[in-house]
Order: structure tokens, then C-alpha cells, then sequence
């Protein structure tokens, strides 16, 4: 066959490749969906059926019972830790977002002095590592009394300097300058025109920024392992990393784990599938430019 | 029309002033100008993100540059309010004749050696196919290999630690059945199954951005490496791998800011094996010190030691592309 004939349709490879392509491709999907499967119906076993490995028999269905256990368990303190979670996750989340977009669009729309150096300090702040200001972060949380409380956590969680990043990048590909100047022509205060204009028009970056937030707030471990020692106070993930040592020595604990690991993985995966445009066009915005 | 670049001009944005001060500092009796408007609300949308950064970043960094070099002394008997000396570098120097903190480092500097080689070049294979337009179902692999990146790294840990565990694991129980004895947890082992699991975590992202990148690689390139005569696999090496270096000094940037921060994962396992000690990674080492040995001055210059390898690292990255970069631009 020829190659100058057949255009761009001849980049297909042959019936063999294809084979192997196709392989490949559906190895690596298995490879990630398998864990998340077993995790499925592990959660539908109870100790022993999970002891025998034995996932696909239906004899023993106990997903409901596993259920109950998990809300049963130390009087019910994963609900409240869900609970936690979500008002972490969420509002920590939408707060943030509002704040990093506005500042992005700042640095997009305005021009001061100093700005690339300014913007520089920002995109620092991506590459600093958690585990360097945890301890300076708890003494000062310790001197204003407060350590082990919400705020200790809720507070850290806002700054996110990617979001600025982002922001400043979406800003640019959604809000045209000339609208600006059709609103100042209008006679429009600047905030006004951001707050009923631009910041409708950075909506969908919005959302993509308080997904990413989201994300990161969920996950985290560090910064509530280091603030918080009241377990009223744990998200999902700590209280989830104290339960799995208290099942090295009992293992009662496992099949409560393994719910409790499902259910904490449910919201962010609904997130993801209902706002999937969002998320990929935050990744392309991050990685093309 | 008038045009459309902002109402000043350009001597007026000299006498501009620093976003952080805030609205109407300058105000006069007198209207205020359109400029001093637009600084006002520039400030004004500036301020809530700069005070986080000064509070929750600046002020702890620069504490804890100030924590490396002073250390608590208790007097007496550990009676008396303490007193907080000057230490210059001792913390440092403890730091770094600390085989415990030396021994993190490799750790992780082995795994930083495994771990992204191995995930940067499966991501790019794996995207490098999904472009070829031979897969089927693009969308629902991608979405599929993304899907873990929606699982909190502590639970990726829970579910693999479980997997690696005999007793619990399906894949244990039928490699035993196979007469395959592995201990993924032994000296090792553990290494590449945190490997693993972060290979698991991450792969599906760096997936998505290479595919982002190939897609906006122009269609006429492609066609001009088929005229040429190249096959599928060669104008795959030769054509598009080279066009989408900018995502890959990316991904290899992120990646290793992420693998030297490495926690979570190995935190995990050390509830469960004893080859994962409290000072694994250097991250595991400033808790250590700084939460169950309470030596700030240690932590904190163990902190500092950790940031100046990163920053010095993705520097080094940077600076690595740029060069790579140069006679490539000459060249064209």
C-alpha cells in the first residue's frame, strides 16, 4: 500500500499491531480497575469469607451487615468523620477556588509593578512541600491556641497557589479585555464588572479549579495527622489510617476498613465522571501551555 | 472605536503601586482616577490570596529557616521555662552526620530512580497508542486510567497494602496456588511495591496529558512524516515524542517534586511491616523528629536540607530541557 496515496489513514497500523495495541491498552485498564473492583466486592464479605479469598462466591452476601458495622463501630464516629470530610473538602474547596481565580484574574487584567516577581513567589509556593511548614504551622497554631481544632486544618487548606495558576491561564481564554472596556465605558465599578461579568464567564474554570481543590483536600493526610489528635475532629482519611492499625492486631477491623475505604472514594468518583470536561480541560490548560 | 488597551497609559502604570495595599490608600478628596480604580480592585481581589500566602506560607517557611538554627534548651532538670538558643548549624550538622536521615535520602533517591523513568515512559507509551488510532474505546480508557487518581492516596495504600497481604489478597492466595512464594513486603520488595502503588495512583494523569499534548500536535506534521514514507512507529519516535517534550520535562518536574515529598504510602506500610521504619523518607524523618522526638531544630533543618534538594533538583530539570532544547531551535 502506498503511503502517499492513502494520506493519514495509512498512520493505522496493520490488523497485527492493532492486536497488540488493543492488548496493551486493555492490560493497563485492568491493571487499574481490578484493585477498585476487589475493593467492590470485598466490601460485600465478611472476616472470614474474606480470609478464604474466595470474592466471587455469593453464599455469604454481607455487604448490608458490613455497612451497619461501619456506622456501628466506636458509636458511629466514621459518619462523623464524613461529615468532616466533606465540610474540609467542599467548602475549604469552594472558598479556595473563589480566592486563587480572583487572584489569577488579577494578575491577568492588571498590571503592577513588580507582577512576574509576585507571580513567581505564587508558583513557588506549588513546589514547597507540606512537610516544611507543618511544623512551623503547628507552633503558630499552638501559640494562637488552635491547635487541634478545625481551623487548624481548614485554614491551610485554602492557600492554593495552583488555582492562581490556573486562573490567570483561564482568565485569559475566557474573559476578552474589550468586555472590560464595555463595562467600564458603562460606567461599571472594576469589582462590579468581576463579580456579575468576568467571574460568570470563568465559570467553568472555576469549576475545574475547585475540583482540582477538592481533590487535594479530600486526600490529605499530612497537615490533620500533624494538628489534630481529637479523633471527633479526623477526616475520613486518618481516621481511616487508625483504624487499619488497630487491624493488624484485630482484624474486626478489616471488613470496617474496606467499607469505609468504598464509601470515602464514592463522591470524588461521582465528581469526576458527572465534571469530566472540567477536569481534563485543567489539565490540558496546565500541561500544553 | 477607541482602543482597546486599557484606558491608561503607559506613565501612568509607572506610578502604579503594589497590589497588597489595598483599596483607596490613596485617596484624595478629589474623584479618584480610573487607574487608582483598577488598583484599588486589583488589590482588593489580591489581598484574600496574598494574606493566605503570607500566613500559611512565607511566615512557616521562613520559620522554619529560623527553627534550623536555634535549638530548645531546658535548664536544670528540665524545670524552668525554656530557653531558646542560637545554634548556628549544629542542627544541620546533626542532620547530615545522621545515618538514619542519609539512609531516607537513598531510599528515596532509589525510589526517585525506579519510579519515574518506569511511569513517565508506560505514560507515554500508553498515550503513544491511544494517538496511533488503532485502540478502540479512547474515551472509556482514558477514563478508566484516570479513575485512580480519584482515590485518596491514603485508601490506593489501604487497598494495595490489603493485596500484598496473604491471608486477604486473591493474588497472593493465587500465586501460592501457582507454588510462587513472594513476600511483597520483605527488604526487597517494599520498595517496588510503593512503586507500585504510586505507579498505580499516577499513571492514568500523566496518561492524560501526554494525549492532550499528542492531540494538538498539527495534522499537516503527521501527513508530512507519511509522505515521507514512515511507518506508525516511527513517525510515533520520531515525530510526535519530540513534539511533546515540553509535557514531558513537566511530568518529570511534578513528578519528582511529588516522589521526594514521598509519605503517605510508606507511613502506611510501617503499620504493618517492620521494613518500613518511623525515617523511611526524609518526610517520615521530620515528623519523626519533630512530633515524636519533639527536636524542632532538627526537623526543621531536616525540612530545610529537603526543600533545597528539591528546589536544586527541579532546577536542574529545567535547566537539563532548556539545554536539550537549544540546538534542536538552531537547528530549525
Amino acid at each position: 500500500m502506498s503511503a502517499a496515496t492513502q494520506g493519514p489513514s495509512s498512520l493505522r497500523p496493520r490488523l497485527l499491531g492493532r492486536t497488540a495495541v488493543n492488548a496493551f491498552v486493555g492490560l493497563s485498564v485492568l491493571y487499574t480497575l481490578l484493585p477498585v473492583m476487589w475493593l467492590l466486592l470485598a466490601s460485600t464479605k465478611n472476616r472470614d469469607a474474606l480470609g478464604r479469598s474466595d470474592l466471587l462466591s455469593v453464599s455469604d452476601f454481607s455487604l448490608f451487615s458490613n455497612l451497619s458495622d461501619l456506622f456501628a463501630t466506636e458509636d458511629g464516629i466514621y459518619g462523623r468523620w464524613y461529615v468532616n470530610s466533606l465540610l474540609y473538602a467542599v467548602v475549604g474547596a469552594l472558598l479556595g477556588s473563589l480566592i486563587s481565580v480572583a487572584c489569577g484574574y488579577a494578575f491577568d487584567k492588571y498590571r503592577f509593578r513588580h507582577k512576574e516577581k509576585l507571580f513567581g513567589l505564587v508558583l513557588a509556593g506549588v513546589m514547597v512541600p507540606p512537610t516544611v511548614l507543618a511544623l512551623p504551622l503547628y507552633l503558630m497554631a499552638s501559640e494562637a491556641g488552635m491547635v487541634n481544632t478545625f481551623w487548624a486544618v481548614f485554614i491551610p487548606v485554602l492557600f492554593n497557589p495552583f488555582g492562581v495558576y490556573l486562573g490567570r491561564i483561564f482568565s485569559q481564554g475566557y474573559v476578552p479585555n474589550e468586555v472590560l472596556e464595555a463595562s467600564r465605558v458603562d460606567g461599571a465599578g472594576e469589582l462590579t464588572t468581576y463579580f456579575r461579568v468576568s467571574l460568570r464567564m470563568l465559570g467553568p474554570g472555576l469549576v475545574t479549579v475547585f475540583l482540582f481543590q477538592l481533590t487535594a483536600i479530600w486526600n490529605n493526610f499530612f497537615l490533620p495527622m500533624v494538628m489534630l489528635s481529637d479523633q471527633k475532629l479526623f477526616p475520613v482519611s486518618l481516621g481511616l489510617y487508625v483504624w487499619n492499625s488497630e487491624a493488624v492486631t484485630t482484624p474486626d477491623y478489616y471488613p470496617v476498613v474496606i467499607m469505609g475505604s468504598l464509601l470515602a472514594i464514592l463522591p470524588l468518583i461521582a465528581a469526576f465522571l458527572l465534571l469530566q470536561r472540567y477536569w481534563k480541560s485543567g489539565l490540558t490548560a496546565g500541561s500544553v501551555k | 472605536m477607541t482602543a482597546t488597551t486599557p484606558s491608561t497609559s503607559t506613565a501612568a502604570v509607572r506610578d502604579g503601586e503594589a497590589p497588597a495595599s489595598g483599596p483607596g490608600r490613596r485617596r484624595t478628596p478629589r474623584k479618584r482616577t480610573a487607574r487608582q480604580r483598577e488598583l484599588g480592585a486589583c488589590g482588593a481581589l489580591m489581598t484574600p490570596f496574598f494574606l493566605l500566602l503570607l500566613t500559611v506560607f512565607l511566615i512557616p517557611v521562613g520559620g522554619a529557616v529560623y527553627l534550623s538554627f536555634f535549638s530548645q534548651d531546658q535548664p536544670g532538670l528540665g524545670f524552668g521555662p525554656e530557653r531558646t538558643v542560637f545554634a548556628g548549624f549544629r542542627s544541620y550538622e546533626a542532620v547530615l552526620s545522621d545515618p538514619t536521615f542519609l539512609s531516607s535520602l537513598a531510599t528515596t533517591g532509589l525510589y526517585c530512580l525506579i519510579y519515574i523513568p518506569l511511569i513517565a515512559v508506560l505514560a507515554l507509551a500508553i498515550a503513544l497508542l491511544l494517538d496511533s488510532g488503532a485502540a478502540k474505546l479512547r474515551r472509556t480508557a482514558q477514563l478508566s486510567l484516570f479513575l485512580p487518581h480519584a482515590v485518596p492516596g491514603i485508601i490506593a495504600a489501604i487497598i494495595w497494602l490489603y493485596l500484598y497481604t496473604p491471608g486477604l489478597s486473591p493474588v497472593v492466595d493465587l500465586l501460592n496456588k501457582g507454588d510462587i512464594d513472594i513476600n511483597f513486603l520483605g527488604v526487597n520488595t517494599v520498595l517496588p511495591s510503593i512503586v507500585n502503588i504510586a505507579v498505580w495512583s499516577n499513571l492514568g494523569y500523566n496518561v492524560v496529558i501526554f494525549y492532550a499534548a499528542l492531540q494538538a500536535v498539527p495534522r499537516e506534521v503527521l501527513e508530512a512524516s507519511v509522505v515521507d514514507g514512515a511507518g506508525p512507529v516511527r513517525t510515533a519516535l520520531q515525530v510526535k515524542v519530540p513534539l511533546v517534550r515540553p509535557s514531558a520535562v513537566m511530568v518529570v518536574m511534578f513528578t519528582l517534586i511529588w516522589s521526594l515529598q514521598l509519605f503517605t504510602e510508606p507511613m502506611l506500610l510501617s503499620q504493618s511491616t517492620r521494613v518500613v521504619d518511623s525515617r523511611f523518607t526524609p518526610n517520615m524523618y521530620i515528623y519523626d523528629a519533630a512530633f515524636t522526638r519533639a527536636n524542632y531544630g532538627l526537623a526543621a533543618a531536616a525540612s530545610v536540607i529537603l526543600l533545597v534538594i528539591i528546589i536544586a533538583l527541579s532546577y536542574a530539570v529545567s535547566r537539563w530541557s532548556n539545554r536539550a532544547n537549544t540546538p534542536e531551535e538552531a537547528a530549525q
